[in-house]
């Protein structure tokens, strides 16, 4: 067991919190759930692309830093920004998902054209993974790419496409083989939103915002050259981004960040002259959500520790999601409690208390606990992968067979 | 930066589990629980050949000067075998009560002969956590006077490191005038408690430290007891999983049943970080002295609650087989349920949790 990073790293520390502190008085208020960044975060992602606190090793000729995978720099970047509460880079999807996966598996020419400006906040992407008839069973999707005149012609719907009304482009799954077997019949599709032909209704959720939409193609024209891998590969240059979005969701700083704005509403909110924290019963809730907390920090330094060993991540890793997701919940709704009848306090309402955050977090989080491969598809991949137990039976051929003719 | 255990750590686990395996299987821990015993010999007399009854004995004094992160190595592989082997007071706490608060010639004289195996201590340090029905030692002029409830490793010890009331340490000899030695039977037959009665009994005090030493005690024993549940835990789920891939319902292994694997999937999730905790603590005892109270009571209070799921919900995947003795799986269930309760369940522990935190004031 050691805690140490070593004295190169702890010089590389040292040089973040200087930059941080020099700074400061640059960065945008918050990380911003905002889809395209203000000018202000994009300033900010500008001088963080210049000094490799973002996108640092994505090569330079692609807009990034370029330096060599470092996994502790980057961890001690992630660090230092959360401590000080400083927003880090942009992490919208085209950042964590689109761009691992074109670096991955992109042409040279896509890499080019699409990587920096995404990077620097200019594209603003969207997901087309999910339909309404294909969620956790995402192979089943059924939204075509017919192949005429030298370009796809796409119709169908996709659901939960996040930023779909603000976005520039979409990176989006379609049928393109229809005689194929269902994951080998997919192809992974690049265009831009304002092709004619798509249109986007906002889903409004139960937290009344609407973070999400609903996108519609009706013979939505893409020139044949705008794919990312081979026609019918699209499931696994798929699969490559759903791992980034998966690591997206389990963050330990964001879980000790939450932790300490309960804490935080706890020593101030207050019943009669009483502290929330003075009462006994929400004071041991507290500390059990901090125990494990704890544990969720530990487990990703035992995490980072088999990364740097070049080891799988194993168990330690598979359970990240599910309980992260659930921690982050817990939280939301002990910090619901703990404000008694002004945890209702919402949309603005007088003596709301953070502009209703801990409702809405509570709210979207049982959204991030559906979402991303839902709780019980995780239970599914931690029995299958970290316990080896055995698949569910498939369905007998006919079945499978007619259930692919109604799609 | 290394967050796990180091080679040698590794192959002081393998040594511990072969050594188990060998002398310790479940026929004999059965053996030894019908027989009344929660002390093998022979797998005692094994662990001892291999040095550990000088584990955590410094090497000045004829021990191998360990961490408490090797404690917990050990005390894991102990909870995976439920083995009747004491060591939790014996050949943790004992030596660490002289490290940390015995004067030179106490050193001399009692780490040797832990290290040796002459000297087997039990160790009773309850008091310093609750006290319960009446109990509690005063140390006066004339000696101790008082209970001291849940002395660890009771079976067997010829004498026991005893907190008084102020949380200062003394040593007494188990055949000492005035000791009354009274077996407490527990849910689990592999570890031994018992309650000492004292009248007047001439001890022997270590250092008045304002019970700094007894603290220390208090969290080695918290991170072990976690370490050990640990060890058990993860047994069971193994059971659990290799059960549901062997028996069959309804046409099919009940581990294909989605209902089954989310059960199974539900306690590895929720036992895997408690690994990385339990190291931490174990860790932190050494290496990290300000963290180290706060994380022992994060670690015995999270592995309570969730190795309470575990034990039950593993038992649950046996089916009717899980709740039968045939198996043999209630021996883990009572070992995870006797270190949950060991000093302080989880409610008192994160008590303590908030008091040291300045959340709560501390309790009158």
């Amino acid at each position: 067991m050691n805690l140490e990073y070593g004295p190169e790293y702890d010089r590389f520390r040292a040089e973040v919190r200087t930059f941080i502190e020099r700074h400061r008085p640059l960065a945008p208020k918050a990380g911003g759930r905002a889809a395209r960044a203000s000018s202000e975060a994009v300033a900010w992602q500008t001088l963080l692309l210049e000094h490799g606190y973002t996108a640092r090793t994505i090569p330079r000729e692609y807009g990034g830093y370029g330096a060599e995978p470092d996994i502790l720099k980057s961890r001690i970047i992630a660090e230092e920004f959360a401590r000080a509460g400083v927003p880090g880079g942009l992490a919208n999807q085209g950042i964590s998902m689109l761009v691992p996966t074109l670096l991955e598996l992109g042409t040279e020419e896509q890499k080019r054209r699409w990587i920096a400006p995404t990077l620097r906040g200019e594209i603003v992407w969207c997901q087309g993974y999910s339909e309404p008839g294909a969620g956790s069973d995402l192979a089943s999707l059924t939204t075509s790419a017919r192949e005429e005149n030298g370009e796809f012609v796409v119709n169908g719907q996709k659901i939960w496409t996040s930023t779909a009304r603000q976005a520039d482009m979409i990176f989006c799954l379609v049928r393109t083989e229809p005689e194929a077997p269902k994951h080998a019949g997919i192809s992974y599709l690049i265009f831009p939103m304002d092709t004619p032909g798509i249109e986007v209704r906002p889903l409004k959720t139960m937290t009344g915002h609407a973070e999400f939409n609903e996108t519609f193609f009706t013979d939505v024209r893409v020139p044949i050259d705008q794919i990312v891998g081979r026609r019918g590969q699209g499931w696994f240059v798929a699969n490559a981004t759903l791992g980034h979005e998966r690591g997206m969701l389990g963050d330990p700083d964001a879980l000790e960040n939450r932790l300490l704005a309960l804490i935080k509403l706890m020593q101030e909110e207050r019943v009669g002259s009483e502290r929330a924290l003075d009462n006994p019963v929400l004071r041991d809730r507290l500390v059990a959500l901090q125990a494990e907390v704890a544990a969720m920090k530990y487990n990703g330094m035992r995490v980072l520790s088999n990364q740097l060993k070049g080891e799988p991540g194993g168990m330690a890793k598979l359970i990240v999601k599910l309980q992260s997701c659930e921690l982050a919940h817990q939280i939301s709704a002990l910090a619901i409690d703990a404000m008694g009848e002004m945890g209702i306090l919402y949309d603005g309402s007088p003596r709301e208390r953070e502009g209703g955050a801990w409702q809405w977090n509570y709210m979207f989080q049982l959204g991030l606990i559906i979402g991303g491969g839902t709780a019980q598809i995780q239970k599914n991949i931690i029995a299958e992968r970290g316990l080896n137990m055995p698949r569910e039976p498939r369905l007998e051929p006919s079945a499978a067979t007619s259930r692919k003719e109604v799609a | 930066m290394d967050f796990g255990l180091s080679s040698e750590q590794q192959m002081l686990k393998d040594a511990v589990r072969r050594c188990l395996a060998d002398n310790c299987p479940l026929d004999h821990v059965r053996a030894r629980a019908d027989a009344g015993s929660a002390v093998s010999e022979p797998a005692a007399a094994a662990l001892h050949a291999m040095g550990l009854s000088g584990l955590m004995v410094p090497e000045a004094h004829g021990g191998l000067g360990m961490t408490l992160l090797d404690a917990a190595v050990v005390a894991e592989e102990l909870g995976r075998a439920v083995a009747p082997v004491p060591f939790l007071a014996r050949s943790v706490l004992a030596p660490l009560a002289f490290v940390l608060a015995g004067s030179d010639a106490q050193r001399a004289a009692w780490l040797p002969a832990i290290a040796a195996g002459e000297a087997r201590f039990g160790v009773a340090i309850l008091g310093i956590v609750e006290t319960r029905d009446g109990s509690g030692v005063l140390a006066g002029e004339d000696g101790l006077s008082g209970t001291a409830l849940f002395a660890l490793d009771f079976e067997g010890a010829n004498h026991f490191i005893v907190a008084d009331d102020a949380g200062r340490l003394h040593l007494v000899n188990a055949e000492a005038n005035g000791v009354e030695r009274v077996a407490l039977k527990t849910i689990d037959a592999t570890r031994s408690v018992g309650e000492l009665r004292f009248d007047a009994v001439p001890g022997e005090s270590l250092a008045d430290d304002g019970g700094a030493a007894g603290r220390r005690l208090r969290d080695a024993g918290r991170a072990l007891l976690a370490a050990d549940s640990l060890g058990a835990a993860e047994v069971m789920i193994e059971k659990a999983v290799a059960y549901a891939g062997e028996r069959e319902q309804f046409g099919r292994v009940i581990g294909s049943f989605q209902a089954v694997k989310h059960m199974c999937a539900e306690m590895a999730a929720r036992h895997e970080p408690c690994r990385a905790l339990v190291w931490y603590a174990a860790h932190a005892f050494d290496a990290v002295p300000d963290e180290a109270a706060l994380t022992a009571c994060h670690a015995k209070s999270h592995t309570g609650e969730v190795h309470r799921f575990v034990a039950r919900t593993a038992t649950e995947v046996h089916g009717g087989m899980g709740f039968t003795d045939l198996l043999g799986l209630h021996y883990w269930f009572k070992r995870i349920g006797f270190d949950r309760q060991v000093l302080g369940g989880p409610d008192k522990v994160r008590a303590e949790a908030a008091q040291l935190q300045d959340w709560a004031a501390a309790a009158a």
